[in-house]
């Protein structure tokens, strides 16, 4: 079964400023995003990520290039007419009115008769468990319950798809994470396409079904979270999801040679070798297949112990080691050590 | 406050410049007040405590006429000059940076600037003409003198609460399916109204206390409570004047507390 397009993105480029100054927020970007998906834009600041959610809601024009929402072209449709609502970063509450009626603002501009809108209005507040703070100003509330409202309110028009930008980057680290089990469930129950930009890798690697990475403008790869993770495509990719290391290398049959002289099985291709620190065993200098390394520095993090290591060309490589329950690693700084990767954990990518 | 910080209050003689200035602002004012109670004749004499003076203003029949055409002119020249500093504070914020804008703020800020008698004298020239022309010679010229030089005093606490909206709230409310309308009247106007109703506040009171455009430009038999006064100082003073003042008074110390009350909201 092929799945329905809710979101496409044609050619997308939006340019800020003229002439000389200006400055390509969104270069050529083309993007498709299925009905019913979590879909996450992960990037850091100025990445191009909010501009490309902007051009989805109608807030922004695109300098070229086609909007797509069900496939019906919306590129030259205001936002007031496109089935898309968004949950603002500054959440966005109207402060002149109540809680209910915030929620219930967009069903009144739709023109939908009153007891429709109450009973909708009540609904949305039972799904973001707010029903007691109907009759509230939106001031009197906390940054939780005011994020809890702006979902309500985007989602009581059962928008077609909800555009969520950075909802959670106000929150509190605990609240974070309460909100971001609340925003799945709530993606769940609604079947809503969720768009969501954030420039937290966890939050994009716990919730999305699919993340694309952006950065300067463009999209570097769409997959799923971990494909992501363990299959990157260059080293944007890799280096801005999770630590990684990375080496220079000489591609080979099915792998590729350090600039050491140790051959590793790698699969991918381009001229750098990434591995990540816990994909890295230190084992004895002496063992099978083990590319020999010397241990710089050790830094202790809790669960596990960063090992920094120089290999014998002078390429530095951090391992990974959990810490054991009681002492220490059992290596020890100057000491020689023998390094194994895991197996399918190297990847070769581009630069 | 750091220790070795300027403080203004540590300046030699600050005291007492602070009591001379405060003297000099309220003493007049507090003089008025107090011999719009005095029993005799005089402005300068105490001769004992009665309000005679408010109840022979009260059965002055030229008084009455004089306070009912000054509300009359400041309700409708309030009314107007907020409708455009409404309009133009929208005009002027709601757009991108254009060239020419502070051009345009200079423009709506004119009648602070241009001194008020070359105002007076253009607009009684003008006047004249148009009456010359229609032959109408109704209290429409003096509000809408009014109403021109209302609109800086009107805009200027509109203008300040549309800077201090947050932008995003229109924004979200088109992305809610309000059309631009919807969006102005259900979201804009909505939050802008204190600072609307202060505008007009201060129109009011400023087109309430206004002499010299006033009397350049009323016709006969359309003396304002500020330019009836005026005339009657001409005469005898009596404490019948101080009595009006401080009703006057009163009544704007009202509407600017109103005014306070309302843009302080703001802030909160």
């Amino acid at each position: 079964m092929t799945q329905k397009i809710a979101v496409a993105a044609e050619h997308t480029v939006k340019s800020f400023g003229q002439g000389k100054a200006s400055v390509r927020a969104l270069d050529d970007v083309s993007l498709e995003i299925q009905s019913g998906e979590f879909f996450t834009l992960l990037g850091p600041s100025g990445c191009g990520k909010t501009t490309l959610l902007r051009l989805i809601a109608g807030f922004e024009a695109p300098t070229s290039g086609r909007i797509l929402l069900d496939g019906a072209d919306v590129t030259e449709l205001p936002p007031n007419r496109r089935p898309v609502n968004t949950v603002f970063q500054s959440y966005a509450l109207f402060p002149h009115l109540t809680v209910a009626e915030n929620v219930g603002f967009a069903l009144k501009m739709q023109g939908r008769k009153k007891p429709e809108v109450d009973d909708t209005v009540a609904r949305m507040l039972a799904l973001v468990k707010m029903e007691t703070f109907a009759t509230r100003k939106t001031a009197q509330l906390s940054g939780g319950q005011q994020q809890r409202v702006a979902l309500a309110r985007a989602l009581a028009p059962q928008p077609k798809v909800l555009l969520l930008d950075e909802p959670l980057s106000a929150l509190d680290l605990k609240l974070r994470k309460e909100m971001q089990v609340e925003l799945k469930r709530l993606q769940k129950e609604t079947g809503i396409t969720f768009v969501f930009v954030t420039h937290d890798q966890e939050e994009a690697l716990t919730m999305s079904d699919r993340i694309g990475v952006m950065s300067a403008g463009k999209l570097q790869q769409v997959a799923t979270p971990r494909e992501i993770y363990t299959a990157p495509v260059n080293r944007f990719v890799a280096s801005f999801i999770g630590e990684t290391n990375f080496l220079p290398v000489t591609p080979t049959q099915g792998g590729a040679r350090l600039g050491c002289g140790a051959v590793v099985a790698a699969a991918g291709e381009g001229p750098v070798l990434t591995i990540r620190p816990e994909q890295i065993t230190v084992t004895p200098v002496d063992a099978v297949g083990a590319i020999p390394a010397t241990v710089d520095a050790q830094v202790y993090f809790g669960t596990d112990t960063h090992c920094h290591l120089r290999l014998s060309d002078g390429e530095r490589v951090t391992a990974r080691i959990p810490s054991p329950a009681m002492g220490e690693t059992g290596v020890g700084i100057g000491q020689r050590v023998g390094l194994v990767f895991a197996p399918h954990a190297a990847r070769l990518i581009r630069e | 406050m750091a220790e070795r910080g300027f403080s203004v209050s540590k300046l030699p003689a600050f005291r007492p410049v602070a009591l001379g200035v405060f003297l000099a602002l309220y003493l007049p004012i507090f003089t008025l007040v107090v011999y719009s109670f005095n029993a005799g004749n005089s402005i300068a004499v105490w001769d004992g405590f009665s309000l005679k003076w408010y109840l022979s203003a009260w059965e002055n029949d030229a008084v009455k006429t004089a306070t009912l055409r000054s509300l009359y002119i400041a309700t409708f020249a309030s009314l107007i000059a907020t409708t455009a500093a409404t309009m133009a504070a929208l005009g002027t914020t709601r757009r991108k940076a254009f060239k020419g804008q502070t051009f345009i703020y200079v423009m709506i800020n004119q009648p602070l600037m241009v001194p008020e008698i070359v105002t007076a004298v253009a607009l009684l020239i003008f006047f004249a003409q148009i009456k010359v022309f229609t032959g109408y010679q109704g209290l429409g010229y003096l509000i809408l003198a009014h109403a021109a030089f209302c609109i800086p005093f009107a805009y200027l606490p509109i203008r300040a609460r549309l800077e201090g909206m947050d932008l995003s709230l229109e924004t979200a409310a088109a992305d809610l399916y309000a059309s631009p309308w919807q969006t102005f009247r259900y979201v804009t106007l909505p939050i802008l109204a204190p600072g609307i109703a202060a505008g007009a506040m201060l129109a009011f009171v400023i087109s309430l206390d206004d002499v010299v455009i006033t009397e350049f430009v009323k016709s006969g038999g359309q003396d304002t409570l500020p330019t009836y006064m005026l005339g009657q100082m001409r005469r005898a003073i009596t404490p019948e004047v101080n009595a009006i003042s401080t009703a006057l008074l009163v009544l704007t110390v009202v509407l600017l507390t109103c005014f306070f009350l309302l843009t302080r909201k703001r802030n909160q």
